[in-house]
């Protein structure tokens, strides 16, 4: 029988609900990691069972945890329950909380600085793991998103993590501003026809693309237009709040920036506004039908001073046409006094047969819709306030 | 000599224990020896305390010892007499800093 996992990562803990094809009853597993701020978790698609989840404080810095049984136990990678904590030579474990920007003289020696909030040039320092992306082919594989921004690969299941470098070292590194959030590498996305392709976004640097395998990557942001930069059109600088593809058409790409909602069908060489009849185009999350790749989905966001939907009124809005033509989506969702927020990382979408849609809030609410967003219910609502939400299709 | 340590709740639960740690510490008792001590018996706690690669101390953590804020002083500083005989523990504190 086939069943929905949902991960939802909080400001104050991590939850995982489940719920069996009918998705209309939900089981609510208690606070993992209850305290800590849990800014993703996802589980692998090579391995359902495997989850990767990240949890860090401000007071205590990042950790990386990891599940083998779907989310029931976990563990640090680097110290696997019930093992020695140091190996035979007497070397403690747990380096899974490791992450160190190269300073090898051979690649990472000149990326001393990227730029701070007043131009001046500012040391590179890691803050915490924005997003963690596994491979789609091999469970001990997964990627770190990073503030500040940088991509980690860790191939040995979390225990270790090493800098794929030659992004920072893109020569524009040294320019690279961080956004109001922080300058975090928030959105990876592998191409499932190329394992030598990978699309990452920064705020505020864009969206950069590798076809080696992350030896070396160029920006790919031409055809971004960001007013509230000094050159609207530049190569690199705009924020880039979310991507998102559809597996069968990893060449399409869908983007939420700072504001306008863009598209791209030559892999990110250009892109063109999709915002059409939107009553707003800013807004954080942004996520394709899994069924249908011309069937997108935006929660927009009424600007970027003000962090809540136009009117009170919190509307999913659906495009079917692959951009410009959108229908608000209202059936099931508060449309009056709503002044929630809705993170970049905090939709999802699900591969049932119907295509679910997922959503969570700065409010703590997740709602759900089974009918591929023509009605919604909350399937939990009183969370701490949600930053990520990811979906597991079980078989 | 046997010296005691006192973490934060976060860092109890990630360590797996529920009260003071105790620890076994030869030489001379310092902030450095007493946290390379713990981190070795409780791996899970690198780069929580302090960084991986400078062992800075992290921002909102400080050193107690003997009720006496020791955050400050050089980690290699010797540590009171009461904690090298375990009358008093050894206090690693999260700072008050909101929510």
């Amino acid at each position: 029988m086939s069943g929905v996992r949902v991960l939802v990562g909080t400001r104050k803990g991590a939850f995982i609900l489940t719920s069996d094809g009918k998705r209309e009853k939900w089981e609510v597993s208690a606070p993992h990691f209850a305290g800590w701020e849990m800014y993703h978790l996802k589980g692998s698609p090579a391995d359902p069972n495997r989850i990767y989840a990240s949890q860090s404080s401000s007071w205590f810095g990042q950790i990386i945890q990891r599940s083998d049984d779907g989310g029931k136990t976990w563990h640090q990678p680097g110290t696997p329950p019930g093992e020695p904590t140091t190996t035979p030579d007497g070397t403690p474990k747990a380096e899974s909380n490791k992450f160190v920007y190269d300073t090898s003289p051979e690649t990472g020696k000149p990326l001393t600085t990227h730029q701070w909030y007043d131009g001046t040039p500012h040391p590179w320092e890691f803050k915490r793991v924005w997003h963690l992306e596994p491979s789609l082919s091999d469970p001990d594989t997964v990627y770190a998103g990073i503030e500040d921004a940088a991509l980690f690969r860790s191939t040995d299941g979390g225990q270790t993590w090493k800098e794929l470098s030659g992004l920072r070292g893109h020569g524009s590194g040294p320019a690279w501003q961080p956004g109001a959030g922080g300058m975090c590498l928030h959105t990876i996305l592998l191409d499932p026809s190329n394992s030598n392709r990978i699309f990452i976004a920064i705020s505020s640097a864009g969206a950069f693309r590798t076809d080696d395998g992350g030896k070396t990557w160029q920006p790919i942001n031409r055809g971004l237009h960001s007013q509230y930069i000094p050159n609207p059109t530049a190569e690199v600088g705009h924020c880039v709040h979310r991507i998102a593809m559809h597996r069968s058409r990893p060449g399409v790409l869908f983007m939420q920036k700072h504001w306008d909602v863009m598209r791209t069908d030559d892999a990110g060489e250009s892109w063109r506004e999709i915002s059409g009849n939107l009553p707003t185009d800013f807004g954080f999350a942004i996520d394709v039908h899994a069924h249908e790749p011309d069937t997108i989905y935006v929660v927009p966001i009424k600007s970027d001073s003000e962090h809540f939907p136009p009117d009170g009124k919190l509307r999913v809005y659906r495009s079917r046409t692959g951009g410009n033509e959108w229908e608000a989506l209202t059936k099931g969702l508060p449309q009056s006094d709503c002044y929630v927020n809705v993170l970049r990382d905090a939709m999802a979408v699900d591969s049932l047969d119907r295509c679910g849609v997922y959503f969570g809030t700065t409010g703590g609410q997740v709602y759900a819709s089974a009918d591929a967003g023509d009605s919604w219910a909350p399937i939990v609502r009183d969370l701490p306030t949600v930053v990520s939400v990811e979906v597991q299709t079980l078989s | 000599m046997m010296i005691r340590i006192t973490l934060p709740p976060h860092l109890r639960k990630l360590a797996h224990v529920d009260a003071e740690v105790k620890l076994d510490v030869e030489g001379q008792l310092t902030q450095r020896s007493v946290l390379d001590a713990l981190e070795a018996r409780y791996p899970m706690l690198r780069g929580t305390i302090r960084d991986h690669v400078t062992q800075q101390r992290r921002a909102f953590v400080r050193f107690f010892a003997c009720g006496e804020d020791v955050s400050h002083e050089s980690p290699d500083a010797p540590l009171p007499d009461a904690i090298t005989t375990g009358a008093e523990p050894f206090m690693i504190v999260g700072a008050i800093a909101g929510g």
